[in-house]
């Protein structure tokens, strides 16, 4: 109960403070956060649309919080996501023949292989060369797109003036829930990943692993574990879904692999992982917000003159409140005085 | 592509410019991880002294008052990490993520609302080259330091104060020492929180000279996220050069070299994506093939209380 409460106040203060600088900026908060409610959950169409966009908010955001709980930061999901969809893509256009529910199967597991393997090169540096994940996954970033970039631009484009690979053939697309709406059956994937991985962290040994090396690992160290196969194994999970992630979006809402097409998802998944304490369920909460915000920012766009970007400020904001322990603490320090006060009378 | 010399010189005058904002920001994370505060912030405080160093010259028509502008924002935005890592003990890494996305965010807001444009600001008086009598005139270094940004001598004097000051002064020494161990520096009487700040907001400041340089050094305007993970490279040049000035410095050479390569390459008929790459690559690489001489200072990313055992 104390966690919530704390999380609400975090939450609030960031809209709070992120309104204020709306306000100082010549713009009228009210209005924004009403267009943002409104594009976010105003009618049938808006809710399918922030629930487009929780799906891979999602995968970022389990995949970052799978990270953390081995102390280990993730900040590469945006590449893995990049890779995943490409892989996705290619799988779809050139393995034909297999049973379209198949193939799309092998394509989401192709995807998540690569990014595995993508993200274990900054878990394998880690371990190895002593470099810091933050730096490596950042530099992979920005080489995942510069790679796929140049494979939609010259080996695998289709015709045209757009760099795209060809469309994926229509039995293996994951169907739409609501069209001509964008959420897909992607969406149960997504929470079906977040469930696995709670089970995995309470229930299996390889969960409880990770978790006490993310908690302490000179202890986890002298228990026995191997260290150094943990991380790597964290960091190759945490890039196998979020490379779901990218592959989600090609299969269901593109239908294709196309240049520039992630808003920055992968980075989103840091701030969602950080609002649900990393917490596999949590994560389907925290991502519903950021769904929320993303959904509601194209109103945003078309109803008032506030600039998009502000949904950014916003998600800074939620995680620079959100991992202030002193909020945690002043909550804590306030029940406890409520409590006394309570048992005094 | 043919070797001739004027190309060298162009290569070598290109790759000092492209190192100048690498190694401002470089340098002041010396200071930063040197009081014991990782600061993965630092491509948000570029991106913040580089909106400001734009924002200042449009508004007052001198590109110096934007190089203000910049320190301030750079500044800012330390003080920010600084009061949320020292005063209310956040996660350094989380804090520092946390700033750079409000960069971001602030950023692009404020240039919209002022420009109207959500991808770049308008041209704005910037700070151009000055012309140093009698070196321009000699052969090779001549074109090279004779006849560039202001910004690069600053830095060479940063450079070599930054040294002075950690190595011979009473207050480096302080820095040094709580770097490795604040609680030692606690019980010798040194107020470590108060070093702690000026640390932080010192490498806020040198940031944001080198997101200055990036828009009115260079090209006299503002781009949505125009720091392009710059940041981080100077965080693997800290490293690489063993937190010390002189080694930074260096290092920094080497990411500008790598970027300066990559413009050249560009004319070849390599895909551009794959020169695209080379920076960041290069970073990689250094960070596998460089096993770290001197370490970093021991207690960086560790909370410091006062009175814990």
């Amino acid at each position: 109960m104390n966690r919530l409460i704390t999380l609400l106040i975090s939450l609030l203060a960031a809209f709070v403070v992120g309104g204020l600088i709306l306000a100082v900026a010549g713009y009228d908060p009210f209005e924004a956060y009403e267009a943002l409610i409104v594009g976010a959950f105003g009618s049938k169409n808006a809710i399918a649309n922030t629930l487009a966009k929780t799906t891979p908010l999602i995968f970022t955001g389990l995949a970052v919080a799978v990270a953390f709980r081995g102390g280990l930061f993730n900040i590469g999901a945006e590449g893995q996501l990049y890779m995943g969809a490409m892989v996705a893509a290619l799988v779809g256009v050139y393995f034909t023949g297999l049973p379209g529910l198949l193939q799309a199967a092998l394509a989401l597991l192709a995807a998540g292989v690569v990014g595995a393997v993508w993200a274990g090169i900054a878990g394998f540096m880690k371990v190895k060369f002593q470099a810091h994940e933050v730096i490596v996954t950042i530099m992979l970033n920005y080489i995942a797109i510069s790679l796929t970039n140049y494979l939609v631009n010259y080996p695998f484009k289709a015709e045209g003036m757009v760099p795209r690979t060809e469309t994926i053939p229509a039995g293996m697309q994951l169907s739409r829930l609501l069209p001509p709406n964008q959420v897909t059956t992607g969406i149960f994937i997504a929470i079906l990943g977040c469930i696995i991985m709670y089970w995995m962290f309470n229930r299996t040994v390889y969960g409880y692993e990770i978790r006490a090396i993310g908690h302490n690992q000179d202890a986890a160290r002298t228990g026995g574990i191997s260290i150094g196969k943990r991380i790597l194994l964290a960091m190759c999970l945490s890039g196998f879904i979020a490379a779901l992630a990218g592959a989600v979006e090609v299969l269901g809402v593109h239908k294709y692999f196309v240049s520039g097409f992630s808003p920055g998802y992968g980075y989103d998944g840091i701030a969602v992982a950080v609002l649900a304490r990393n917490h596999p369920l949590g994560v389907l909460v925290s991502a519903l917000l950021f769904g929320a915000l993303r959904g509601g920012s194209m109103n945003l766009d078309r109803q008032t003159d506030v600039p998009t970007d502000f949904v950014i400020m916003i998600q800074a904001l939620v995680i620079i409140f959100v991992a202030i322990p002193w909020i945690i603490k002043k909550v804590k320090l306030m029940r406890k005085r409520g409590n006394s006060v309570g048992s005094q009378s | 592509m043919d070797l001739s010399l004027d190309m060298i010189i162009s290569l070598l005058s290109s790759t000092l410019r492209i190192s100048i904002p690498i190694a401002f920001a470089a340098l002041g994370a010396i200071f930063c991880e040197r009081v014991g505060i990782v600061n993965i912030g630092l491509e948000g405080m570029m991106l913040g002294g580089a909106f400001a160093g734009v924002w200042g010259s449009h508004l007052t028509g001198s590109p110096y008052i934007g190089l203000l502008f910049a320190m301030f924002a750079g500044a800012l935005f330390g003080l920010i990490h600084a009061v949320l890592t020292i005063q209310f003990k956040t996660d350094h890494i989380i804090s520092g993520l946390g700033i750079n996305l409000l960069s971001l965010g602030l950023t692009t807001v404020l240039m919209e609302n002022i420009w109207g444009n959500r991808g770049r600001s308008g041209l704005v008086t910037g700070l151009g080259n000055v012309k140093i009598p009698g070196l321009v005139d000699i052969p090779v270094i001549g074109p090279i330091l004779g006849n560039t940004t202001i910004l690069l001598y600053l830095l060479i004097v940063c450079v070599i104060v930054a040294w002075i000051v950690l190595y011979k002064t009473v207050f480096g020494l302080r820095v040094r020492v709580i770097g490795d161990n604040p609680k030692v520096a606690d019980s010798l009487g040194i107020n470590v929180y108060m070093m702690q700040y000026i640390g932080v907001i010192l490498c806020g400041v040198l940031a944001g000279l080198g997101g200055a340089y990036l828009s009115i050094g260079d090209i006299n305007m503002f781009s949505r996220d125009m720091t392009a993970g710059r940041g981080y490279i100077a965080l693997a040049a800290l490293i690489f050069g063993g937190w010390n000035p002189f080694g930074v410095f260096g290092a920094s050479l080497l990411f500008g070299f790598a970027q300066a390569l990559q413009i050249r390459l560009q004319v070849v008929n390599i895909p551009v994506q794959f020169v695209e790459m080379l920076p960041y690559l290069v970073t990689i690489l250094v960070l596998i093939f460089y096993r770290s001489r001197s370490r970093g200072p021991i207690a960086a990313g560790k909370h410091f209380r006062r009175g814990e055992a």
